[in-house]
């Protein structure tokens, strides 16, 4: 498969949120400010990179020969939530800066559908190494374009005259409802 | 056979993690400044965002560096401030612990009903039906929607209004967001002597809805030795600064709006060996309760005393205990 086409399709026409639905909980979770869904868009990509690179290995080298397929979430699961942690305190250490603007997103994503999702995929689709690395951008490069897109939402109708039931969550539901029936408009682009 | 290697794989993987997540975190170890663990160590931990901060953590270490005062939470308490200050190296300003009052009076024998609200029992619901089922549209409701507000079991609901414990209270302010009548307010800790009304009209349009509200007759203003309570929008309003809690308002107000103790009332008394007669006392008294001839020891009359400590605080010889 042609590597850009693999981007757009896993950036926009299958956006891990919109069109899989995935990573929800940080979408609706962390995107009051657009600032702090950069951050938290920016973390995810972080990881996300990361933890295919490590599970590929770890498919490729031990649970191929082995014959243990069937173990890949639990043992994916485990090395995510490890990994996480690792490099949290990695950061801390080697750099402050960057575990300040990161810091307090990591501990959030150790045990995401969106990270575990995109790893998994990569397995399924039985991509090589760097159609897994590509993937493992533009997945969680959707990601950050769909909470800062729809932080910007949120903080215009925090201004906006919302009908006092509608207030907080549930408009934050509808507009993110009709987000994504917008990108289903990407859904046949073809490449 | 694969059980075991599945097992081992599992097994192995998660011992690896393990080990290499305890060795970094030995590697990696950031010394976090000691006054930061100390400071979060002397707060409640209750992490209730009374602060403004994100938890107590977090305030730990605004306190720590210098951008938080060290009696930011409001629901520590004076001793709590003093450790915090001893950590931090200075010395604790206390201002007075605030508590939050309901100004309101009217219980169900007191205060006359519009109609019989049946529906959830909950103040915001029946505050949406013609302003709540009260005729006075600004008492408590008493459906309980501070109660359940109220993470620290402060309030109770008794014969129709709340009442809050202010041992229990801790300030935190979230009875005062939720009430959708705002008839809790702030008051310092150690006030007994509150109007608690909040009703805006006049006499006649107050007596006929609640036996116990404010009509803003000013009979309390008028009798205030200090200046301290004054009706203004046809409520009055104490001065807490410059109230001396002698509780003659209380005494004196016509519908009992305004709380008070007068069994809690403190009465002047004079240590003989200390006074030296200067009758500096005698003068400042608001109701004449001291007498005594220059150079002699005075007296106090406790009928007349109303414990307002006006002659304690002048006192150049400290003689004078409440």
């Amino acid at each position: 498969m042609n590597l850009f086409s693999l981007f757009i399709t896993s950036f926009i026409v299958n956006n891990i949120i919109f069109s899989q639905f995935l990573g929800i909980c940080p979408f609706l979770g962390v995107s009051k400010k657009i600032e702090t869904a950069a951050g938290m868009g920016i973390a995810v990509i972080f990881v996300i990179v990361l933890s295919s690179i490590i599970t590929y290995i770890v498919q490729a080298a031990i649970l191929v020969p082995l014959g243990l397929e069937y173990l890949q979430t639990i043992v994916f699961i485990l090395i995510i939530a490890a990994l996480v942690q690792f490099v949290e305190m990695f950061l801390k250490k080697s750099s402050p800066g960057l575990y300040k603007a990161l810091g307090i997103y990591l501990p959030l994503i150790t045990t995401n559908c969106a990270v575990l999702g995109a790893v998994l995929i990569n397995i399924q689709n039985e991509y090589n190494f760097i159609e897994a690395l590509v993937n493992s951008i533009a997945t969680p490069a959707g990601f950050l374009l769909a909470i800062v897109l729809f932080a910007g939402v949120r903080e215009k109708v925090d201004t906006a005259d919302v009908p006092v039931a509608l207030k907080g969550s549930p408009i934050a539901l509808i507009a993110a409802g009709l987000m994504s029936i917008a990108f289903l408009g990407f859904s046949g682009l073809q490449i | 056979m694969i059980i075991i290697s599945a097992v081992g794989v599992l097994g192995g993987i998660g011992i690896i993690c393990g080990v290499l997540l305890a060795i970094a975190s030995k590697l990696f170890h950031v010394d976090v400044d000691q006054k930061i663990i100390d400071v979060r160590n002397a707060l409640p931990g209750a992490n209730c965002g009374g602060c403004g901060f994100p938890g107590c953590d977090g305030l730990a270490a605004a306190i720590a560096e210098g951008n938080a005062p060290v009696n930011a939470c409001p629901v520590s308490n004076q001793e709590g401030y003093e450790k915090i200050a001893a950590i931090m190296g200075v010395t604790a300003q206390v201002g007075e612990k605030q508590v939050a009052k309901v100004m309101c009076k009217g219980c169900d024998s007191l205060a006359t009903k519009k109609y019989d609200y049946e529906g959830f029992t909950d103040c915001k619901a029946a505050a949406a039906v013609a302003g709540g089922n009260k005729s006075c549209d600004k008492g408590c409701l008493g459906f309980g929607t501070c109660v359940n507000a109220c993470a620290f079991d402060a309030i109770i609901i008794e014969d129709g209004i709340a009442k809050i414990d202010r041992d229990k209270c801790t300030s935190c302010g979230k009875c005062i967001e939720v009430c959708p009548k705002a008839v809790i307010e702030f008051v310092p800790y150690s006030q007994d002597v509150i109007v608690e009304c909040h009703n805006k009209d006049f006499g006649k349009a107050v007596k006929e809805i609640c036996k116990v509200g404010c009509i803003a007759c000013k009979i309390c203003e008028k009798n205030c030795a200090f200046d301290a309570i004054h009706v203004e929008n046809n409520i009055a309003k104490i001065d807490y600064d410059k109230c001396t809690q002698c509780m003659v308002c209380t005494e004196k107000c016509p519908t009992r709006a305004i709380s008070g103790d007068l069994k809690k009332r403190k009465k002047a008394v004079i240590i003989e060996d200390k006074c030296i007669g200067c009758t500096i006392c005698a003068k400042k008294c608001p109701t004449n309760a001291i007498e005594g001839e220059l150079k002699k020891v005075h007296k106090v009359d406790a009928a007349k005393c109303i414990g307002c400590g006006v002659c304690a605080s002048k006192c150049p010889k400290k003689a004078i205990e409440m």
